[in-house]
Parts: structure tokens; sequence; C-alpha cells
């Protein structure tokens, strides 16, 4: 799928997910309502062969890389950054008294860190979901609820 | 506190209840007894509404007066709390939010189901979802007991338990009768009540060091005795190998814990789309970032403005720090700004406790209904509307059995409770929750044994910990049984339960190479990533 216009002709529709989502009416309030149990196990093989279809098609599979290839290292990352943070500030105190300026000490400047980096990721895997998955996502939702409509589900 | 106050505080509280109430009765008019309504509050929150909601339930009176009270105290080792209570939020919003929109209905155990055979996962994550909100549950219970107690400057027992049945029946109320969309209303009001303290107090604070951050900081340092030893870590948990030890494992309880709370988890539900779920963790990072760097400020400000003996005088566990820092920035006690500023300070902390216990209250009634009913029940005649009318039920239930607990246990450290429920949580509901939606071959059997392999090492450890026995602050302080060193689990608990998960599934006699696994997982996939057929 080519990015650059996927996000030109997505731009309008995906900058408010939330207005659109009920334009389908999946989630309405008024649908009949099969919530007594958990969802169904026995259901038709064609809900399986759509997923399975749906799974392996590339497109499915480029959105798939690209989230994990974004989530996994960035959550190694900041889990490590974090787990690091603790352990210095207990196990090496001294180090972490050093000033730096004023009545900032090093042990300070790395709390506003773990403050500014959780920020920053936060903001850096917004964009990467807006730019490179929504899009491709929503296309995937409508494609693989067409499917299930043409199985007569 | 002065008959003022007093009087005044009771005024602002009873105004919120009021409002609340008045939330309720409007949220529940045209009731239609839905299971989408009463769990999932009809699913048309927008992300800024379920973004506060989401601060609200997180931001307890335990972060508001008990962090800023442990940073007046002991000074750099609170701040380092903080930051473990900020950076779970990135586990939420990468590995878990979108995807358990996508995947699930209401509860955490609706994302295992759709993978694996339904019944024993179900029973797993209902009881250990039940656990959890019980524990977190008892905790903000005995902290509202206590909290009237410093507040009211009421020392005997009695007003402790009026206070602790009092809120215990409101909040029944709410819930039952208003479910997720009261719940929702009174979590937002309530951050914004927060916020605005909190934001009010910041200002007065800075105004009074002219905006000189450096100078606040010695001047905290000065007044706290300890000098420049009070801006680096050590104080609290510099004491030899064990205590070291404990706060590490604190740590990873702390940031891997919120992405499996049960009352977190439910809250993803009220917004329509994955993107809506995640512009509300968005909205709620930026809310709960900003309310730790004020309770930052907020802390250092009560050390120098008060000084740290004058702070632990009042209270050894420092929680008054901040009422009292409202009192001297309103011009000091017996003056109108100092008794106004107080009696805001300490109706914003009732209100906190009240919306807490609602949220988890929804989400553990949410867990008995849809869960453990739905999967015990041999009654033929189930339909949505009879499961709301457990959930109701189990609500009244569960919030009587707080009430009790929380007068058993008022003797209880409130932030102990809370890590524990933190453990429990990243012990057992984590790790079943990122392996069914990660890992392919995962079985049922590795699912069950995932949820009760975190779950029984973190409430056996706490039992054989130095909180029950074995020294002169534990709960049975004459007897020692303590076998295990360490005050919080989770360090030991939450790798067993990832190693339990693995192990079954593993030793699982299920054909993993089986069409029907595979298609299952790509189910899952599927739906988590693109929405397909998301509810």
């Amino acid at each position: 799928m080519d990015m650059h216009n996927a996000r030109d002709a997505g731009a309008a529709r995906l900058d408010d997910p939330w207005y659109d989502a009920l334009a389908s009416g999946w989630g309405g309030p008024d649908e009949p309502d099969e919530t007594a149990g958990p969802p169904r196990r026995a259901r038709p093989p064609a809900a399986e062969e759509v997923y399975t279809e749906v799974h392996g098609s590339a497109a499915f599979q480029e959105v798939r890389r690209r989230y994990r290839r974004f989530v996994f290292p960035a959550a190694a990352a900041f889990l490590l950054w974090y787990l690091a943070y603790v352990v210095a500030a207990t196990t090496a105190p001294g180090v972490m008294a050093r000033p730096v300026a004023g009545a900032l000490n090093v042990a300070m400047v790395a709390g506003l860190a773990q403050f500014a980096t959780t920020f920053l990721l936060t903001w850096a895997y917004a964009r990467h979901a807006r730019l490179r998955r929504d899009r491709v996502a929503l296309e995937l939702r409508w494609v693989t609820q067409e499917m299930m409509r043409g199985h007569g589900r | 506190m002065t008959g003022n106050q007093q009087s005044l505080a009771l005024l602002l509280f009873g105004v919120f209840v009021a409002a609340t109430l008045a939330i309720t009765t409007w949220a529940s008019r045209r009731r239609q007894g839905s299971p989408e309504e009463f769990y999932a509050g009809g699913r048309l929150f927008s992300p800024m509404e379920n973004g506060f909601a989401i601060a609200g339930d997180y931001m307890s009176a335990a972060s508001f007066l008990g962090i800023s009270g442990l940073i007046a105290l002991f000074g750099y080792d609170g701040v380092l709390y903080c930051v473990g209570f900020l950076v779970a939020w990135l586990v939420v919003l990468l590995l878990v939010a979108e995807l358990v929109r996508n995947c699930g209905r209401f509860t955490l155990a609706d994302v295992l189901a759709a993978r694996m055979s339904e019944r024993p996962v179900r029973i797993a994550a209902g009881v250990s979802s039940v656990t959890v909100c019980v524990l977190y549950l008892v905790a903000q219970m005995v902290g509202a007991g206590s909290l009237v107690a410093l507040l009211l400057d009421e020392t005997g027992s009695r007003a402790r338990s009026w206070t602790v049945i009092g809120v215990g029946t409101l909040m029944v109320v709410f819930v039952a009768l208003g479910g997720m969309r009261a719940t929702t209303w009174i979590q937002i009001v309530k951050a914004v009540l927060l916020m605005g303290g909190a934001v009010a107090l910041t200002v007065l604070v800075l105004v009074r060091f002219h905006g000189d951050i450096d100078s606040l900081l010695s001047t905290a340092a000065r007044h706290s005795g300890q000098g420049s030893d009070f801006l680096a870590p050590g104080l609290a948990y510099g004491d030899g190998w064990t205590a070291r030890l404990d706060f590490v494992s604190l740590g990873v309880a702390l940031v891997l814990g919120t992405a499996g709370l049960p009352h977190i988890l439910s809250r993803f539900y009220t917004v329509p789309t994955a993107p809506a779920a995640r512009r509300s963790v968005i909205w709620s990072i930026g809310l709960i970032g900003g309310f730790y760097l004020m309770t930052i400020v907020l802390g250092f400000g009560a050390a120098a403005v008060l000084g740290t003996d004058a702070v632990r005088s009042s209270n050894a566990a420092g929680n008054t720090a901040v009422p009292l820092l409202a009192l001297d920035l309103g011009g000091g006690a017996g003056s109108t700004g100092g008794t106004v500023l107080f009696a805001i300070v300490a109706a914003v902390a009732f209100a906190t406790i009240l919306a807490v216990v609602a949220g988890i209250t929804l989400a553990s009634s949410a867990s008995v209904a849809h869960d453990l009913y739905a999967s015990l029940s041999r009654r033929k005649d189930r339909t949505p509307r009879s499961e709301v009318a457990v959930a109701r039920v189990a609500a009244v239930g569960i919030g009587a059995a707080a009430i009790g607990l929380g007068l058993l246990a008022d003797d209880l450290n409130v932030a102990f409770l809370v890590g524990l429920a933190f453990a429990a949580a990243a012990s057992a509901n984590l790790p079943v929750l990122l392996y069914s939606l990660f890992w392919q071959r995962f079985t049922t059997r590795g699912a069950v044994w995932s949820v009760y392999g975190g779950l029984v090492p973190a409430v056996v450890l706490v039992v054989f910990s130095p909180v029950v026995s074995g020294g002169p602050e534990a709960i049975f302080s004459g007897v020692d049984f303590h076998l295990f060193p360490l005050q919080n689990p989770g360090l030991v608990s939450v790798p067993l339960g990832f190693l339990a998960g693995w192990l079954g599934t593993v030793l699982s006699d299920e054909a993993v190479d089986a069409r029907g696994h595979a298609a299952r997982h790509a189910e899952t996939e599927v739906r988590a990533l693109t929405g397909a057929g998301a509810a």
C-alpha cells in the first residue's frame, strides 16, 4: 500500500475516527444483543476462513509488521530505561547526588528526563499509529466485515 | 481543623455528593438495563471525556496526599514513586489499550475467551480480577478512614467507622443504579476538581518562591534538616540491600501492574473505536503526567514552606503535608483564605476516594456477573438483562465486603495495600494478556496456569512477608513466620506468572499445529489490529 496516497485520501475521515464509527451501525446501542454469555464458539466455518484469509493478506501483514516494529523496540527501550533509573537510584545514590546546576542534581535531571521521554514516546507512538496504521487498518476492517457478510454470516 | 474549616469542608463535600447523585439520576434516565449500557456506558464517550475519567480512576487520594507527603518527608525518594506511576502508562498505550478495545467486550476475560476454551479462562480471569479489585478497594476504604481521622481531627474510631460505612454505601448506590455512565461522569468531575486543586496550590507555591525552582529546592533541602541529601535518593530506601531490592520490586509492580488493573481495562470499552481508546490514553497520560509534576512541586513546597519536622509531627506518614501547605499558602490558620483552601483540599480528597471506589466496584461487579456468574451458572434462562441484575447485586455484595474489610484492616498501611494490588495485577493479569495478544502458540492451559501461577505466589509471598509477621509494625506482631524478606512480591511473582504461562503452554496437550488453533490466533490478531467485528 502506498503510504502517501493513503495519507492524503484518508486524512479527513481518519482525523476523527470517533465520528465515523457509528455510521456503520456497529456497536450501536440498538443492535440486537447477544451478550448473555460469551460469544459463541460454534461459529460457521466461514468466519474462520475469512479471518485466516485476511491474516495472510499482504496488507494485514504490513499493518502487523509496522505495529510490531514500532512497539516492541520502543517497549523494550523504555522498560530498560526505567529499570536502569530505579536501579541507579537505589544502588548508586552517590552518582545520583552529583550536582548539575544550582540545586539540580543528576537524580533530579534523570527523573525529569523520565517524564520527558514518556511524553515524547506517547507523541511518537500516536503519530506513527495515525500516519502509518490507522487508514490501512480501517480499510481492512471494512474488507473483513464485507467478506463476512458475503459469506452469509 | 477548626470548626469553620470542618463545616466548610463538609459543605463542599456535600455539594460534590449532591452533584454526583444528580448525575446518577440523570445518567440512569431512559435506562434500558442492557449490559452495553451498564458495563460500558453505551460506548459513546469521547476520547477527551474518557481520558479525564481514566485519570480520575487512576489518581487516588494515595497519590494526592500520600506521595506529596512522602516527598515532604523523604525528598527525592518520593519522586521515584511518581515516575513509576507515570511510565506504567506507556505499557498501557503501546501494548494494551487498542488491542483490548478491539478484542474484548466488557472485561479482561473477554479478550482471553476469544482464543481459548471459554470456561476455564473466564473463571481464572474472573477470580484474579476480583482479587485485585478487592485489594485495591480495601486500600481505598482504609485510606478514606484515615483521611477523615486526619482532617476532622478525630482520632476516635467511631468517626472512622462511620466514614467507611458512609463512603461505601454511597458508592454502592452510584454503581448499582447508574452503572458505567454515572461512574464515568463521577470520575470526570473528580478529575477536574483534583486537577483544579493541584493547579491552584502549585501556582501559589511557585508565586511564593517567585517562580524560582532553584530557590524552592534549596529552601526545601535547608528546611528538611537533611541538607543536599534531601534532593538525592536514599533517605527512604537506602537502608541496606533488602530495602533497595524492595523498592526495585515495587517499581516493577507499579510499571507492569497498571496495564492489568481491571478498572482501567474496562474504561477502554466506553469509547467506540480503538483509535478513540488510544486518544483517551494520550489525554490521560497528559493529565496524569501533569498531575505528578505538580505533586513534586507540592511535596518539595511543603518541605520548604512548613519544614519536614512540622509535617512529621502532624502525621508520621506525611499524609497531612498538602492540607497543611494549603492552610499556610492561604494565609495561615485563622485566615479566611487558609480556611477556604484547606476545606477545598479536604473536600477534593474525599471526592477522590469516592470516585476511585466507584470505579473499582463497577469493574469487580462486571467480573463477577459477566465472567464468574456467566461461567458457573447452570441456569438456562440467562439473559443479558438478568446478567446486569446480577452485576447490580454483586456491586452491593462487593461494596459490603469492602466495607467490612476496610473496618477490620484500618491499621494497614495504604501505600503497601496499593503496592500489593499492583503486584497481583502485574503477576496474574498482565502475562496472560500479553501472551494471548502476541504469542501464537499460547494455549488454554498456558492461560490458566499463567493467571494462577502469578496470583498465588503474589498472595502467598505477602503472607510470608515481613508485613504480616515478625516485626513491630507487622499485622501479627507477636509471631514470626516470615520467610520472604521483601514487602512487595512483584520481583518474584511477575516472572513466575510469565514462567507459568510458558510452562503451561509447552506442557499442553492441545494440538498447537492444528488448523483451529492457528485460525483462532489469526482471528485474534486480525480483530486486535483492525477492529473487525469489534463490539
